[in-house]
């Protein structure tokens, strides 16, 4: 009761102040997120640009070309062997994609919900591995993998960085706290294991395996330093090695170094513009909830 | 459930269960199959490299599989090595700039997306947009915008009458706060949602409990926002620590951007590191600040924890 007395005490001329006093601070926060907006987006404009304008354009600051071309485009494909980048990109991408989340999938259901002995020591494992970063073993996991024979080949592309303990531990976390019941009716149905697994499990966790894909194929196709590491033979060379060393040769030609790169993060691009919710879904998720 | 029924051992162990006992060896073995491919993937390709690279750092091995034993030597070198010492420094600015500056931007951005902004799933998106292409990608595009002379940033200064524009990336005391200030750019989307998840988690009712007490926005977000974001802050500070230190967002832009220079103003760590290792193969010496840098990573994450309580992630006054 006091709040609403209150209210009409405090009369119109007040509430009105505030109302126009939130106008003012809603128009700062618009324009404030606009500046930022713009700081954000115009480097990937300004790329989009440059990859559409002939090569005497690109010097200068005109966001529109005078004379747009597809030229640089096509430029790529010939000086350089760039659709073999690309089906280099994908299939390691998709590889990568398919072994870490089905196989962290797998390991993520045995730690969260079969009992075996040894459970703990596996976990502390995946665990003590979780924040292990590229950078720091680098040099020991290059000598791992030329002691294997696989560099210089897809294998030594892939199972490298196909093994992760960060998957394993989103998909327990995301194990623990599923639902038992459908598991149990297909237990008294006398389903071993791996069916159920692969018939009741896997389907009910599709929206979270869907998301963990995404984000493992955009970093896969994004990622630079262990194909540059591991393949020196320009035949296995994806897309980001491809268009970095496309650079260090062609410097001066940022029509054609822009054009490279546009086709670079197009397919990214199109994933993120189409799978946005998802993504930034599974960005929040991964974030911290447990 | 199963817990319950196991609790008096005894009369498990009194009446035997064959059935019970099948099913239990049958459940092992799954579990063993699945977690399998996982643990021996993860072992080969991360636990044993992790201590190969202990292994390695005693000895002089070169690129080309000869090696011997060195002792301490490679740690004694590396305080010698001006060039060590110096990308030490770097590191340490680096991170003393990333981490700070990444997170006040991302709160700024989440704040502003949170509340009821007018085109906020445009601003979110546009926030977020660099994070979605690759950091090769994000060097190839800051050079061309940042070469001397025909980049737009060079242009429009210079239209803006500035006479002599700095060289962004030419200049040994610019070259590093260039590559900060491109790190926070691509990375601030990537925080802001996780800060975002942290907002959307504190309820509505205090924001408007705030608001009725007549305070203002920023003394609300002092004093609601803040305290109950600790969580989510302390997550994002240590991720962002550790992605400074050892990540690979760095490396990649140094890679494409300064090659550590100029004067190896912005020779990081971890592309020192590299460069031993593949440029000089001395893959021995290499490793030896590769575990320098991992004790170190490792120690400052059990201070966090330690500061933390165990880093629980949940306030611990609650």
């Amino acid at each position: 009761m006091t709040p609403l007395t209150a209210d009409a005490a405090v009369g119109s001329g007040e509430r009105r102040r505030r109302r126009r006093g939130r106008r003012v601070s809603t128009a700062l926060a618009v324009v404030l997120a606009s500046v930022l907006a713009f700081v954000q987006l115009f480097p990937l404009i300004w790329m989009v640009s440059g990859a559409l304008k002939p090569s005497g354009e690109t010097a200068g600051a005109s966001l529109v070309p005078a004379n747009p071309t597809l030229d640089n485009l096509v430029t790529v494909f010939t000086r350089i062997p760039f659709a073999r980048y690309l089906l280099n990109s994908f299939l390691t991408s998709v590889a990568v994609t398919v072994l870490l989340v089905g196989l962290g999938a797998l390991a993520g259901y045995a730690l969260a919900r079969l009992r075996f002995p040894g459970r703990g020591v596996v976990f502390g494992m995946f665990f003590a591995t979780l924040l292990v970063a590229l950078p720091v073993i680098l040099v020991p996991l290059f000598y791992v993998v030329s002691r294997m024979g696989l560099t210089n080949s897809y294998a030594g592309l892939i199972l490298p960085v196909a093994f992760t303990a960060f998957p394993v531990f989103l998909m327990r976390q995301f194990y623990l706290s599923f639902p038992t019941e459908l598991e149990e009716a297909a237990d008294l149905d006398g389903a071993g294991y791996l069916r159920r697994f692969a018939q009741v499990v896997l389907p009910l966790s599709a929206p979270m395996l869907a998301s963990l894909s995404v984000i493992t194929f955009l970093a896969t196709w994004n990622s630079f330093l262990w194909p540059l590491t591991v393949a020196r033979d320009s035949d296995l060379w994806v897309v980001q090695v491809g268009i970095a060393s496309f650079q260090s040769q062609y410097g001066g030609e940022w029509n054609l170094v822009m054009a490279a790169s546009l086709l670079a993060a197009v397919p990214t691009l199109l994933v993120f513009l189409v799978l946005q919710r998802q993504i930034i879904e599974s960005i929040k998720a991964s974030g911290l909830k447990g | 459930m199963a817990m319950t029924l196991q609790r008096p051992p005894a009369a498990g162990a009194a009446t035997p269960q064959p059935r019970r006992r099948s099913r239990r060896r049958r459940e092992a073995l799954a579990g063993y199959a699945f977690v399998a491919p996982s643990a021996i993937g993860v072992g080969v390709f991360v636990l044993v490299p992790m201590l190969l690279a202990f292994g390695l750092s005693f000895t002089t091995a070169d690129g080309f599989g000869r090696m011997e034993f060195a002792g301490l030597e490679n740690y004694r070198r590396m305080f010698a090595d001006p060039l060590f010492t110096n990308s030490l420094k770097v590191t340490l600015l680096y991170v003393g700039a990333f981490v700070p500056g990444l997170y006040v931007l991302a709160l700024i951005m989440a704040l502003l997306v949170h509340g009821d902004l007018p085109g906020r799933a445009f601003f979110r998106a546009a926030f977020f947009a660099p994070y979605t292409v690759s950091l090769v990608v994000v060097g190839l595009i800051w050079r061309y915008m940042l070469a001397d002379r025909v980049g737009v940033v060079d242009t429009v200064l210079r239209r803006f009458g500035v006479e002599q524009p700095p060289s962004f990336l030419g200049d040994p005391d610019l070259a590093l706060w260039t590559v900060v200030f491109i790190s926070i750019w691509f990375f601030v989307g990537f925080y802001m949602i996780i800060l975002l998840g942290g907002l959307q988690d504190i309820p509505s009712e205090l924001f408007e409990a705030a608001k009725l007490d007549g305070a203002g926005y920023a003394r609300t977000v002092v004093s609601v926002v803040l305290p109950l974001l600790r969580p989510t802050t302390f997550f994002a500070l240590v991720l962002a620590t550790i992605a400074g230190l050892a990540g690979l967002q760095a490396f990649d832009l140094i890679f494409v951007m300064t090659e550590g220079g100029p004067a190896n103003s912005t020779s990081l760590g971890i592309y020192y590191i590299y460069q031993q290792a593949f440029r000089g193969n001395q893959f021995g010496y290499a490793s030896a600040m590769a575990v320098w840098y991992a004790l170190a990573l490792i120690a400052l994450t059990g201070i966090a924890f330690w500061l933390t309580k165990g880093g629980r992630f949940d306030s611990a006054d609650r």
